[in-house]
């Protein structure tokens, strides 16, 4: 097998056992990054030098004896984690010229871990799409089809992971953009409980939504940087005060007596038919493992995306105020006078979708709007969540599709917005109960991969991580390459 | 509409409401006044595409109507049991205006500098 395709694991096993040196394994990932930019454009910024002289500080703590479990393992970050004296451009001509000053604390445990960074991803601008096409930087490409999208916005973690350019990436998901890209790409990605994650020096979007994570090709390695990345962060005011469990040591639980529920409203006439069959094989190897299967309804459920492009965007136009084009950011040309420079600045340095979003939330928070809008909005996800609420009253997981669809063509659904949207339908209810939920590889429909989304109570990590691996046990989907990345 | 069945009563109660013509497309001057609000400059060109694409989303949103949520409190947080922490009243950062204003786009003497305001 070539040093490619192993997971973060079996990287690290081989480091240890010095088969390979973390400089090796660097340098080899950063030619793979470099042949394949003009193919997938899965990168805003690769970080060549950085990486090299990280790779060999961590060989040297691996000949030394000092190295803790993830010294000398490869990895990108999402171009929204800030990375001190790195760009950090959120996909935005906004933020083209911003150098972070500081570390996110995900990237600063992540580092102190022993991580070697070999870029930062190409994503929709500041997280706002479901297809990577709102990139100032251009669309990414999905690798098992070039003229595919790969999903979105952590589209450039996705693809960079299915490519086995980096075993790991870095992700964010606000309605869905951890789990639908993965499930495009064909690869394990695992959006956490709101607030069990550091949103420190993550670019912020919706904050009550926002949530970092982990792309994969594996669950055993989202559990591995799951339990580096997660923890109490006292510069993030809605961080959980909770200790992380061990993820890795729960992995392999047996699955019997396991409690699935199936979401009756996951399962309608949207759902194609070909991803339909392989969920449903999917919950047989389950069952095979003596989980149960039972139906359970949210009947709030269908008012998630309603309800969910009401709050996203309001938050949205709040926090993107910040961007002013004068204490840092894109600064328009000769601005008149101030409120030029605002105006300028903002309309010039935001793109077509991130304004459509700043002003639907501007319009849903403005005077005489906002009961009707964004205070139903509020009451609606209060309904969704009790529905959550009580469907882990009887049972232990949800699993359902991630998608309704596998990846569609590029330019497909850019000139209607809400059919874009509709893209999270699966996803999004999870966000506003701020639940965590995993996409792993169940198959392929028509050539291209199929994601099986598992959601889990707050703070149910471990359980989606162990049930996800033991079905990763029972079948390849994961390890599965497109053919031009083997 | 859409080819979502998890949609069909949304997306039918949509075409109803269109039809009656009580549908609240927005107009031109609504467009400028929300941008005026988000501080955006638009071009000319920019205006009936929001005005058509935002119109589209404020109808769909307005599917919230359909939920009974007489009793419902709003929900603001998702972690509701879990109340925002106070911390101790302390100085715990350091002065770092330096750092950061090295990615202003324009300084002098330690300040920011911005077109005259008061003539």
């Amino acid at each position: 097998m070539s040093l490619h395709t192993l997971s973060l694991a079996q990287l690290a096993k081989g480091l240890r056992a010095k088969e390979f040196s973390s400089l090796e394994l660097t340098r080899m990932l950063l030619a793979r990054i470099e042949a394949s930019q003009p193919k997938l454009n899965a990168f805003v910024t690769v970080t060549r030098e950085q990486a090299l002289a990280a790779a060999a500080a961590a060989d040297r703590q691996l000949a030394e004896g000092s190295a803790g479990p993830l010294t000398g393992l490869p990895m990108v970050h999402k171009d929204l984690f800030c990375t001190e004296g790195v760009r950090t451009s959120c996909g935005s001509r906004m933020l083209d010229n911003f150098v972070s000053p500081y570390d996110a604390t995900v990237v600063a445990k992540l580092r102190a871990a022993g991580t070697v960074m070999l870029g930062k991803s190409n994503m929709d601008e500041f997280a706002m799409g479901s297809s990577n096409e709102t990139s100032f930087y251009g669309p990414v490409r999905n690798p098992w089809n070039p003229d595919l999208v790969p999903g979105g916005s952590s589209g450039g973690s996705a693809a960079a992971v299915a490519a086995r350019l980096t075993p790991v990436a870095t992700a964010t998901d606000t309605g869905g953009s951890i789990r639908q890209p993965a499930a495009l790409c064909g690869v394990t990605g695992m959006k956490p409980t709101y607030g069990r994650v550091s949103r420190y020096g993550m670019v912020a979007f919706a904050s009550s939504l926002d949530q970092g994570g982990v792309i994969s090709t594996t669950a055993e390695d989202a559990a591995l940087i799951l339990r580096a990345m997660a923890g109490f962060d006292p510069n993030d005011s809605t961080s959980v005060d909770l200790p992380v469990p061990d993820y890795v040591a729960t992995l392999d639980a047996p699955l019997s007596g396991l409690k699935i529920g199936l979401l009756k409203e996951f399962f309608d006439k949207g759902l194609d038919a070909e991803n339909e069959k392989r969920i449903h094989e999917a919950l047989a190897v389950c069952e095979k493992l003596g989980a149960t299967l039972r139906e359970v309804s949210l009947p709030n459920l269908p008012l998630s995306v309603p309800a969910y492009y009401v709050v996203a965007p309001a938050e949205c136009s709040s926090n993107l105020a910040r961007f002013d084009g004068v204490r840092y950011g894109y600064r328009c040309k000769e601005p008149r006078d101030l409120m030029d420079l605002y105006k300028r600045s903002r309309g010039e340095g935001f793109g077509a979708e991130v304004k459509r979003r700043i002003m639907t939330g501007t319009y849903v928070l403005s005077a005489g709007y906002y009961d009707a809008y964004y205070l139903k909005a509020q009451k609606v996800r209060q309904l969704i969540s009790a529905d959550f609420k009580r469907a882990f009253g009887e049972v232990d997981v949800l699993m359902g599709p991630t998608t309704p669809t596998p990846a569609f063509p590029i330019g497909a659904k850019t000139s209607d917005p809400i059919t874009m949207y509709l893209n999270d339908i699966y996803t999004i209810g999870a966000n506003l109960a701020g639940l965590p939920a995993i996409s792993i590889p169940c198959g392929f429909a028509g050539g291209l991969p199929v994601g099986l989304q598992i959601v889990g109570p707050h703070f149910g990590e471990a359980k989606i991580l162990n049930a996800a691996h033991r079905y990763q046990r029972e079948t390849d989907w994961h390890t599965r390459v497109p053919e031009a990345y083997r | 509409m859409y080819d979502f069945a998890l949609f069909s009563a949304v997306t039918s109660a949509h075409s109803r409401t269109f039809c009656n013509g009580n549908s609240m497309a927005l107009t031109r001057e609504q467009i400028e006044n929300i941008a005026h609000l988000a501080r955006l400059a638009l071009a000319p060109a920019e205006i009936p595409v929001y005005q058509q694409s935002l119109s589209a989303i404020f109808e769909f949103v307005g599917e919230l109507d359909r939920a009974d949520t007489a009793r419902v409190q709003p929900m603001a947080h998702p972690l509701e049991g879990l109340s925002q922490r106070l911390r101790e009243d302390r100085v715990t950062e350091t002065d770092h205006h330096e750092r950061y204003q090295a990615n202003a786009p324009q300084v002098a003497a330690g300040l920011y500098l911005v077109p005259k305001v008061i003539e």
